[in-house]
């Protein structure tokens, strides 16, 4: 229903002139050296700062709730700021502000992750060292427009990146191995895995629709230019996790993911097979009524194979054993698919090749060379006068009325006391002092900006109630 | 005690009148231009049940705290769903038709199988009950209303109670703008009860004003339960996802059944998929301060036994012989003490209940609104 508002706030903010005022403040650069905090600097940044952070040895978790935070490692004669979780500490750098950049650190032996971030759109992770043991080496969740390029990642129990439920990003040249996977893209939309390395992991770069989860829809893949190689590993992932179940061996896995471009990889060496596409049948989760189990329109251009599927592995041994054949394939399609299609097809050994079509001659996904968004996602919709009605509903109204008490004074007795001064509110707000015995303290509300609480103030002292007395007046 | 009941003209709290006369929900959430989902601090929210009138709220208030909807005309939805109780009951599992008092307290009802679950932010679920089995809050109050051991009551009478009751056709009227001599079904009595509890909306609490960017509004050690929460080692939030503090979605954890009882299949029966055995809906965390005990039955007394829950082996409290599923999320943790306080101090900071209503002091039928002081829980 919410669309219905906004719209309204669309058409007010044409009418009103914007009364936005830009913060003078310079951005700045915090230097954090050994035996310093990190966290500390990020307690001090505000959005548009730059954290450098020099070589030595950080034992903490950093997590940046703020917005356009750039925290950089700055490496000297080859010496690296070391992120260390000792394998007690939890994850290594946590991310939920927008426009956060991470450059440059080596981070190691956390519980849980490396680098994720949770709803962090506009995100760069990018020329870091990430060694295990974590789940995810570098895992942007929920987060849409980002980049992740130029990472090593290796000796993770599950993907050394790891791209869940996001739109719009870039994973370029890193180079990932010695973990269960190399590279997983999971109920994603609209991502592009180009130029990087996927070796001696139990498999390598997996594109996937995942059961249960709230995003229901995985399309849009391009895995181009990878050069894949050598993914046997025997999978190591801790039993009962969503990893475990990855057949090793593999190059390339389509798991129930739509629209993937398969196009100018080199895959060699994988034991089972170099691309293998299956359904939500064949994992142990339960199926997800709100999905579409089936990988369809998988387009699988030219790509160089090399050596697979020489000595079938788990899941693709039984599949072949069952239809009685020894010999691997490079392409195995173990379910039902719409719309694929493979290029050359008589030059790829493909299990399952009936259901495929000939790609047409010369497509390619070349003229797609960046997945990214032109322009940052903006992190608020249009401010506007309007907005001080729409925040006084929000957040006030819970604890004070027009007339008569609720867990706050009544609003009518508000409006004499700051009569036109709203800046006095509006400061008020933000930092209350006890006044009233026989009221509570009030919560601070500077969470909300300068022109939030100074739109509310206009609101309470222009508007509100003024309905009512009129309608009174008529009476 | 004056009788003269009236309906509201004016929106509840965290809503918001529209050029039609409805409301419509308002969060700041909702001031997020990121395109929807679920997930980190500043996000926007699902789409919600809202566009209900003020007077249809208020009717559905006097409603839900009216016992006259009890077969029994002794319990009310309140009854189960408790403003004391963060509108849960405070119990393992609830007491229905016949039954006297609330919470712990409460006693000579109809023994239910499930706890009640909170109804704060029921708005924004498209599944109900913790196997599923409803798909809207329509379908949802079908339930309590009409089965035995809840409230006992049947279409036809409930629908005779209201329409014989003067007041009730006068508020009716008035919300609805019914016609002289049109009855009142079924259908509408229950859409007013949609739409009050949907507008039980709780998106303000300490942890939102960090959301919203308050650096200070939660404490050091909220902050350090906040990144348990939210970290790959405990995955809470995978499930538990904010703003929401669920995923919408449903999950084998393995919970235990308190002492004697059977061994709830959840939602396998409803799908019916082997897969789902044991799975239950994931629940809100919100004003989970509130709501205790917890789990589906109850067999959890406080917050820090659901915690210590989690840090235990993956499994350990599920049934053998059943063969559950444990969902991949469900890890082995192993926090230290001092996190797993952390992670508790963080819990409690998810309270907000100053969008609650007001809880009428009288009801059209004139029987006895269910006590609102846990303590004298066996008055009504
Ligand atoms: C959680 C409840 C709560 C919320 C939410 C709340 N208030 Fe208050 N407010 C109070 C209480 C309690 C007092 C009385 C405090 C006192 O006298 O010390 C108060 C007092 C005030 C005052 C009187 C200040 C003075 O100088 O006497 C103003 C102005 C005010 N609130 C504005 C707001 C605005 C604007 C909002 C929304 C952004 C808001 N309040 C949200 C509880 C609340
Ligand atoms: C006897 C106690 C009792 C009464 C009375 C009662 N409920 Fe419930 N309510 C429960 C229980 C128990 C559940 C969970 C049952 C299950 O999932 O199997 C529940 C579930 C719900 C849910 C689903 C919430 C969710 O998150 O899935 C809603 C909504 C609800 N009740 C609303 C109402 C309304 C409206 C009324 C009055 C018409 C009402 N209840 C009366 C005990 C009660
Ligand atoms: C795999 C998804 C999943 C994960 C991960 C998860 N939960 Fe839950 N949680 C659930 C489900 C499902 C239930 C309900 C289970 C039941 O009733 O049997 C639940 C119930 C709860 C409850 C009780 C709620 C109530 O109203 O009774 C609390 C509190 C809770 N979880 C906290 C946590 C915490 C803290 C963590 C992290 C340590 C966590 N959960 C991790 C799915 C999850």
């Amino acid at each position: 229903m919410r669309k219905r508002i906004f719209a309204l706030v669309v058409a007010l903010s044409a009418l009103i002139s914007s009364t936005c005022v830009f913060s003078a403040t310079q951005s700045k650069v915090i230097t954090v050296r050994e035996g310093a905090s990190i966290q500390a600097a990020v307690k001090l940044a505000n959005p548009g700062d730059t954290i450098e952070v020099y070589p030595g040895l950080y034992k903490e978790t950093v997590y940046i709730d703020k917005n356009d935070i750039t925290i950089r490692g700055v490496v000297v004669a080859g010496e690296w700021p070391v992120m260390d979780g000792e394998d007690t500490l939890n994850d290594g750098i946590l991310v939920a502000g927008h426009g956060v950049t991470v450059d440059r650190f080596f981070i190691r032996r956390f519980k849980g992750n490396g680098i994720m971030t949770q709803g962090a759109n506009n995100y760069k992770i990018i020329n870091n060292i990430v060694e295990g043991d974590s789940v995810y080496g570098i895992f942007p969740q929920f987060s849409n427009n980002g980049l992740v390029a130029d990472n090593v990642i290796w000796n993770v129990h599950d993907a050394a990146i790891y791209l869940g439920m996001c739109e719009n990003a870039d994973v370029v040249r890193n180079d990932t191995f010695g973990s269960v996977m190399g590279i997983e893209i999971e109920n994603s939309k609209n991502i592009l895995v180009e130029n990087n390395t996927a070796h001696d992991n139990s498999s390598g770069i997996q594109v996937t629709l995942l059961q249960g989860l709230p995003v229901k829809t995985a399309s849009n893949t391009i895995v181009r230019r990878n050069f894949i190689s050598n993914n046997n590993v025997p999978n190591f992932a801790p039993r009962g996790s969503a990893a475990a179940g990855t057949p090793a061996g593999t190059g390339i896995v389509i798991f129930a993911a739509d629209d993937t471009v398969v196009e100018g990889n080199i895959i060699t060496g994988n034991d089972s097979a170099a691309i293998v596409m299956v359904d939500h049948d064949s994992s142990p989760n339960v199926r997800d009524p709100e999905m579409d189990p089936t990988p369809d329109n998988a387009k699988i251009y030219d790509n160089v194979y090399w050596n697979n599927g020489t000595k079938p592995l788990g899941a693709a041994k039984d599949v072949l054993e069952q239809a009685g054949l020894k010999e691997g394939f490079e392409v195995m399609l173990v379910t039902k698919s719409k719309g694929s299609c493979i290029a050359n097809p008589s030059s790829v050994r493909v299990f399952g090749a009936d259901q495929f079509t000939a790609c047409p001659d010369g497509a390619t996904s070349a003229g797609i060379t960046t997945m990214q968004l032109s322009e940052p996602i903006a992190e608020n919709l249009e401010q506007t006068e309007y907005n001080g009605r729409f925040a006084y509903k929000a957040i006030c109204a819970g604890c004070h009325i027009y007339e008569g008490r609720m867990v706050g004074p009544p609003m009518r007795v508000i409006q004499a006391l700051y009569m036109d001064r709203p800046e006095a509110m509006a400061q008020w707000i933000a930092n209350p002092t006890h006044k009233r015995d026989d009221y509570p303290e009030m919560p601070p509300q500077n969470y909300l900006s300068e022109e939030d609480r100074l739109a509310i103030a206009n609101y309470i002292l222009n508007d509100l109630g003024k309905s009512r007395q009129l309608r009174q007046s008529r009476e | 005690m004056t009788l003269a009941f009236t309906l509201s003209d004016r929106c509840p709290p965290s809503f918001m009148i529209d050029e039609n006369g409805k409301c419509q929900l308002v969060s700041l959430y909702q001031r997020y231009s990121a395109p929807e989902g679920f997930g980190g601090l500043r996000k926007p929210l699902p789409e919600a049940r809202d566009g209900f009138s003020p007077q249809e709220i208020d009717l559905g208030r006097y409603l839900f705290f009216d016992p006259l909807l009890g077969g029994d005309k002794k319990t009310s939805c309140a009854h189960c769903h408790h403003p004391d109780y963060g509108y849960a009951d405070g119990r393992g599992t609830a007491m229905g038709f016949g039954g006297s008092g609330v919470g712990a307290k409460r006693r000579d009802g109809a023994e239910l199988e499930r706890g009640a679950p909170t109804l704060w932010n029921v708005a924004f679920l498209r599944r109900l009950f913790w196997d599923w089995r409803a798909t809207s809050l329509e379908e949802q109050a079908q339930g309590p209303l009409f089965a035995a051991a809840e409230m006992g009551n049947t279409p036809a009478q409930l629908e005779a109670d209201i329409n014989a009751n003067g007041t009730y056709r006068r508020l009716f009227t008035q919300a609805y703008g019914l016609a002289h001599d049109e009855k009142i079904g079924t259908a509408l009595i229950i859409q007013a009860l949609v739409a009050f509890e949907a507008s039980l909306v709780s998106l303000n609490s300490r942890y939102d004003h960090y959301a919203h960017g308050d650096h200070n509004a939660l404490s050091e050690q909220e902050q350090i339960g906040h990144n348990i929460f939210r970290s790959f080692v405990t995955r809470c939030s995978q499930c538990h996802t904010p703003p929401l503090f669920t995923n919408v979605e449903l999950a084998v954890i393995g919970a235990p059944e308190p002492p004697g009882k059977n061994f709830d299949l959840g939602a396998d029966p409803i799908f019916p998929d082997m897969k789902l055995r044991g799975a239950f809906k994931v629940p809100t965390l919100r004003n989970i301060s509130r709501t205790a005990p917890y789990m589906h039955s109850g067999s959890l007394e406080r917050l820090q036994d659901v915690v210590e829950f989690y840090n235990d082996k993956r499994g350990h409290a599920a049934p053998e012989e059943q063969n559950l599923i444990i969902h991949w999320h469900i890890t082995n943790p192993n926090l230290r003490k001092e996190e797993e306080t952390a992670l508790i101090a963080f819990l409690n900071s998810l309270e907000d209940e100053t969008a609650a209503p007001v809880v009428p002091n009288a009801v059209p039928s004139g029987l006895g609104v269910v006590s609102v002081e846990a303590d004298a829980g066996l008055k009504n």
